[in-house]
């Protein structure tokens, strides 16, 4: 990587505005070929965006990308493509019902005499990929039978059909199995043995702390500095990401508990979770923390009444119940922030009150008709309480931000008065003002006397609102950790499946 | 794949389920019905099917998309007023019987221009297909009523409506062409490059924006194929008749979806073949014959056939996992 | 790419309005007696029928679904009212009617709300099913009422109160009632939401499968009503009578800025729609055009309705799609 060799990748002051956001304000940023080079911030700090626009699905308002020493532009995907950048997507962009081979020449199927597919050639050529990343599977198979692994390992096939200079991983890992990933990683390495260079999207530090060879930071669409990855912490990342240190201290009095208002025992639901219990008091915060895909969601709609567990029971306020539906759960005062706020939580097109009186609005009447000023009454109340920014209840809430929305959501569950509210990952992809709101927010109802479950994939997160640590790993809970007496280690090792002598 | 055990062919029938419904009726009315089992009456059937059955290949196509196409009845009216009328076109007087060939061709490249219409609307103003083609369905039916002025009419050029009656070798030329459709469209599905984007395109739309693939033009041609299907199928009909009405075509947009929906395609898009279709064609139309022989009046037929549709959306519900991971939604 | 000035998504999300503006001026200056009292009430009258087929609908529609059944279910409905009149009296045979209506309309509301089946497909099958049930009924035989000046089951179709026919008061009365009931109650909300985003009125409590179940019916009643009238206009009935109608009324919910999608429509611009395609058809024969060229002006005018929707929804005059 020495200075005076030519960078894969050049951007210099990539500016892209939406209507009303700045996305992306002056980055600048290079990949070396033969380099890891990661690509860190939070939710909504303009890695996305960046990645689109190097991909070609969008255009920059201003600065230049780089290729080569040339500067290019790159209006279309396929035209990033044929200048050997090509992205990964973290959504799997596959098309189910086609073979592997088709997908992987998806666009540029080989052609034959009349239109015709080189299916000969086709299977040839992806079979050769196929082998090249050591697959198991044929590339006849149709995508829909593969495993989410193997598809992945589809999408990055589709990569190597050019000399790729750049191949961005945009978060690749988020459904991989751990030796899933030691494969992914050794194709990562083979590449930038080819002299690749590499984009790595990631939120999980470990693996960006192994894989690359530099970090550069984004925050709120800006571009905040690259660091050498042998030189430098975890914390050092963390505060150019957030912009501070990461503060887990709480000015708040010591929490009171009082009684148990929630009580699992035993619940099993085969497949997703087993054996699960655990208690819930009032006044308290107990964080659920694991990875993607531990049961935790799982669990928090199995005590919503949308799922049925085959076994174990449920309390609430001491009392066994039966929780059939989402309406049962409402009625035993259970509240649930959806993990998903765009396809759970909000209908997007309906204005911000009538989104948060929905699930009391037959409540709200008088004789037969709905109350205007019953609505109104309980959309101020939260709005205020809440600091929801909005010009007007009139406003639909998919214009909304992501704060914002999710402030209605949890504002809509709040006004129902629960008795037991669980919040699934509360911040994810808002940005970092809000976020702390929330967090504050949970605190300040726990201190107010609910009992509130929060399941969260971050860990400064649980860290800072809970009171009370449950980790999961692959469907059972590992440990529970008093808010005193948690590490950081501990924690990583719990969520992982590393059983320490410690375990209950 | 040659190998035929019984395994396999089970296996081919369970991704089929439509051909061993086929089996099924055929048997039955073999069995239950006097005239049903023989030679001329098989021909028949293909006779009586062509008609929905290559309005239904393009109607795959479409609905593969992820479109539909509901203008498909107005379209075949209006070919076949322009194929018989335009035959006697004093511009072709002289021709003889070489007059049937402009008529029909213009006839057939009024189809392809409707349905080009359609997918252009399609493309430019992101107005879903159902709405366009429902606006088409009555805008086209008003171009026949424009051009007919109402009335019907009639070949004056007796090749032309004789031509129905003619046989290819062993079967009636309206047979053949109906079988030749079906095997190039099928080609064309299974075996090129736009056959297999056309999946591309209905399965997983951005996906085959971000490879290149050109959704638009890509869609006009399908709606271009199911116009020319239309317009070819109307031509048949015409022939037939040896005439054309204004209101020939009524209702076959609701038959030829009954149809493809039958033969396991999706109305999302994305899944979907040839096959199925030819399945669901014949379906319908040894169900019409075979009740239609056995004297059930053809009310009946309407009933059995509104159920068996709703049966399979149930059937294919049932045992076709759901992606809700099971929550109760 | 042509991009809509701030104002244009304004005017545009009103297009229906506008356009129905601009159309009756047009007509207006065309006929001298297009805004005749007696003409209005005509086309008042002639757009009942549909009219009051299309509110029902409109609500299938803004839960999230499809209703291509209501053509066979008119048929059904006049049949058996007609059929029922002489045989057991009217006030016997209207109630028969509506129940045998509704018990269709509950088959509907099964087969998509409960086992959460494709609406289209579902309702295409029982326009089938159904329009085969008129026949089998019928015997293939059209149907009338022997003593037609005799009856009191006239006063719906050909009736008028205060100088206004039944039909006006009927479709107006029952818009006015939809209207409220999907604007004030908390059904109404809850159809919104279920057409909206299904997912999230589960995760908010709503039971998506009683509340679509329920619209099925409310459209069967409306068909039901509708044949009422129908049948008391015409004192007699063709067994395929409603043939066609499902795709008419559908146009006219459509016209009215109903999407496909769900969770967005208003009753009262389905009137406006429905009203918008009487009027045409009427305009147009005022104006000595043959009654068909009513199809080629409603083949323009909803899909450019629909369009300028769409791009004031996108921001953008064009598909952005290459």
């Amino acid at each position: 990587m020495s200075s005076t060799q030519e960078a894969a990748l050049r951007l210099q002051g990539i500016v892209k505005t939406f209507p009303g956001v700045r996305a992306l304000d002056g980055v600048d940023f290079e990949v070396m070929p033969g380099e890891v080079h990661a690509l860190l911030g939070e939710n909504g700090a303009g890695k996305s965006t960046l990645m689109k626009v190097l991909a070609g699905m969008y255009q920059p308002d201003e600065g230049q990308i780089i290729i080569a020493g040339q500067p290019v532009r790159m209006t279309t995907p396929i035209e990033a493509k044929a200048q050997g950048v090509v992205l990964i997507h973290q959504e799997l962009s596959l098309v189910p019902e086609m073979s592997a081979a088709e997908n992987i020449y998806l666009g540029e199927l080989p052609v034959k005499s009349f239109g015709r597919v080189d299916w000969k050639t086709l299977e040839e050529r992806s079979n050769a990929i196929l082998k090249r990343l050591k697959c198991s599977f044929r590339a006849e198979m149709t995508v829909a039978r593969l495993s989410i692994a193997n598809q992945q390992m589809v999408e990055i096939a589709r990569a190597l059909t050019v000399e790729a200079r750049v191949v961005i991983f945009d978060e690749p890992t988020a459904s991989l199995t751990d030796a899933e990933k030691v494969v992914l990683f050794d194709i990562i390495n083979d590449l930038k043995a080819r002299g690749v260079g590499i984009i790595y999207i990631s939120h999980r530090m470990d693996e960006i702390f192994t894989l690359s060879d530099r970090i550069t930071v984004l925050r709120d669409g800006a571009y905040r500095g690259t660091l050498i990855t042998a030189d430098t912490t975890e914390d050092d990342v963390t505060r150019l990401m957030i912009g501070r240190s990461l503060d887990l201290s709480r000015d708040e009095e010591p929490p009171s508990f009082g009684k148990t208002m929630l009580e699992v025992r035993n619940l099993t639901c085969p497949g997703l979770f087993e054996d699960v219990s655990f208690t819930v008091r009032t006044g308290e915060v107990v964080g659920f923390y694991g990875l993607v895909g531990a049961g935790r969601t799982e669990i928090a709609e199995t005590l919503f009444g949308l799922r049925k567990a085959a076994s174990g029971e449920i309390l609430v306020d001491g009392e066994a119940v039966d929780i059939v539906s989402p309406r049962a759960a409402i009625a035993m005062g259970i509240s649930l922030v959806p993990e998903n706020r765009k396809e759970q939580g909000l209908v997007l097109q309906m204005n911000c009150r009538d989104n948060m009186t929905l699930p009391q609005i037959q409540d709200l009447t008088a004789g037969p008709f709905v109350s205007h000023g019953a609505e109104l009454a309980i959309f101020d109340q939260y709005r205020d309480r809440l600091a929801i920014k909005t010009p007007s209840w009139r406003q639909s809430a998919g214009v909304l931000s992501g704060g914002n929305q999710q402030k209605i959501v949890i504002g809509k569950w709040l006004s129902m008065q629960p008795r037991v509210l669980i919040v699934d990952e509360p911040t994810r992809g808002i940005d970092v003002g809000s976020k702390s709101e929330i967090h504050q927010l949970l605190r300040e109802l726990a201190a107010q006397g609910y009992a509130v479950i929060v399941i969260s994939s971050e860990m400064p997160e649980v860290l800072r609102v809970s009171d009370r640590i449950v980790a999961m790993y692959h469907g059972r809970i590992m440990r529970e950790f008093e808010i005193a007496d948690v590490t950081e280690d501990t924690l990583v090792q719990a969520i992982s499946g590393i059983k320490s002598e410690k375990t209950p | 794949m040659s190998r035929l055990n019984d395994i396999s062919v089970l296996r081919w029938l369970m991704r089929n389920p439509i051909w061993g419904f086929v089996l099924l009726i055929f048997v039955f009315f073999s069995l239950s019905a006097d005239n049903f089992f023989d030679y001329r009456n098989f021909q028949n059937i293909l006779v009586q099917t062509s008609t929905i059955g290559i309005i239904a290949l393009g109607m795959t196509l479409v609905m593969i998309n992820g479109n539909i196409d509901l203008s498909v009845g107005a379209t075949l009216a209006l070919a076949a007023a322009f194929a018989v009328d335009v035959q006697s076109w004093a511009a072709f007087a002289t021709w003889g019987n070489w007059q049937i060939l402009p008529a029909v061709c213009i006839a057939l490249l009024v189809g392809i221009l409707m349905g080009a219409i359609n997918g252009f609307i399609v493309w430019k103003t992101g107005v879903d297909a159902f709405i366009v083609t429902l606006g088409a369905m009555l805008g086209i039916r008003g171009l026949v009523f424009v051009y007919t002025g109402e009335s019907s009419f009639f070949a004056t050029n007796f090749a032309y409506s004789d031509f129905s009656a003619l046989s290819l070798g062993p079967l009636p030329v309206l047979a053949v062409i109906f079988l030749l459709c079906v095997m190039v469209v099928h080609w064309l599905l299974s075996r090129t490059v736009h056959g297999r984007n056309t999946y591309a395109v209905g399965g997983n739309r951005e996906a085959a924006v971000n490879a290149g693939i050109r959704v638009g033009p890509h869609m006009i041609l399908n709606f271009m194929i199911i116009g020319f299907l239309a317009a070819l199928s109307g031509v048949l009909l015409s022939t037939q008749m040896g005439a054309a009405t204004p209101n020939l075509g009524r209702d076959y947009e609701l038959w030829v979806i009954t149809a493809v929906v039958l033969g396991g395609t999706k109305l999302t898009g994305g899944k979907g073949d040839i096959i199925g279709t030819f399945g669901g064609v014949l379906a319908i139309g040894i169900m019409r014959n075979g009740m239609n022989l056995m004297q059930v009046p053809a009310f009946y037929v309407l009933v059995i056939i509104g159920a068996i549709l709703i049966a399979v959306l149930f059937l294919d519900k049932r045992f076709n996992t759901s992606n809700d991971g099971g929550l109760r939604l | 790419m042509t991009r809509l000035k701030a104002g244009g998504p304004a005017i545009a999300k009103q297009g229906i309005l506008v356009a129905f503006i601009v159309f009756m001026i047009v007509f207006s200056l065309m006929s001298d007696r297009f805004l005749s009292a007696d003409n209005m009430m005509s086309v008042f009258r002639q757009s009942a029928i549909i009219g009051v087929m299309a509110l029902g609908v409109t609500i299938v529609v803004i839960g999230g679904n499809l209703d291509l059944s209501v053509g066979s279910m008119l048929s059904f409905a006049t049949v058996l009212v007609v059929d029922l009149h002489d045989k057991i009296g009217p006030e016997l045979a209207i109630p028969v009617m509506v129940l045998a209506t509704l018990c269709l309309g509950a088959v509907n509301g099964f087969l998509i709300g409960v086992l959460r089946l494709n609406s289209l497909i579902v309702t295409l099958g029982m326009l089938s099913v159904i329009q085969g049930l008129v026949l089998i009924y019928s015997g293939g035989q059209n149907v009338d009422i022997a003593d037609q000046r005799g009856t009191w089951f006239a006063i719906f179709g050909r009736g008028a109160v205060f100088g206004i026919a039944t039909p006006i008061i009927i479709f107006g009365a029952l818009a006015l009632l939809f209207h409220v009931i999907m604007s004030m109650t908390a059904f109404g909300r809850r159809v919104y939401a279920v057409g909206g985003n299904p997912t999230a009125s589960v995760f908010s409590g709503i039971p998506r499968s009683q509340v679509v179940f329920t619209t099925y019916l409310i459209s069967a009643l409306c068909v039901a009503i509708a044949a009422i009238i129908l049948g008391s206009r015409v004192m007699g009935s063709q067994n395929t009578v409603g043939q066609g109608y499902e795709l008419q009324v559908l146009a006219a919910v459509i016209l009215g800025g109903t999407s496909l999608l769900g969770g967005a429509g208003s009753i009262l611009k389905t009137v406006l729609g429905v009203l918008m395609l009487a009027f045409i058809q009427n305009g147009l024969i005022l104006m000595g055009q043959p009654y068909y060229t009513q199809w080629l002006v409603t083949w323009v005018v909803i899909i450019v309705a629909v369009w300028l929707d769409v791009a004031a929804k996108r921001g953008r005059l064009f598909s952005p799609i290459a």
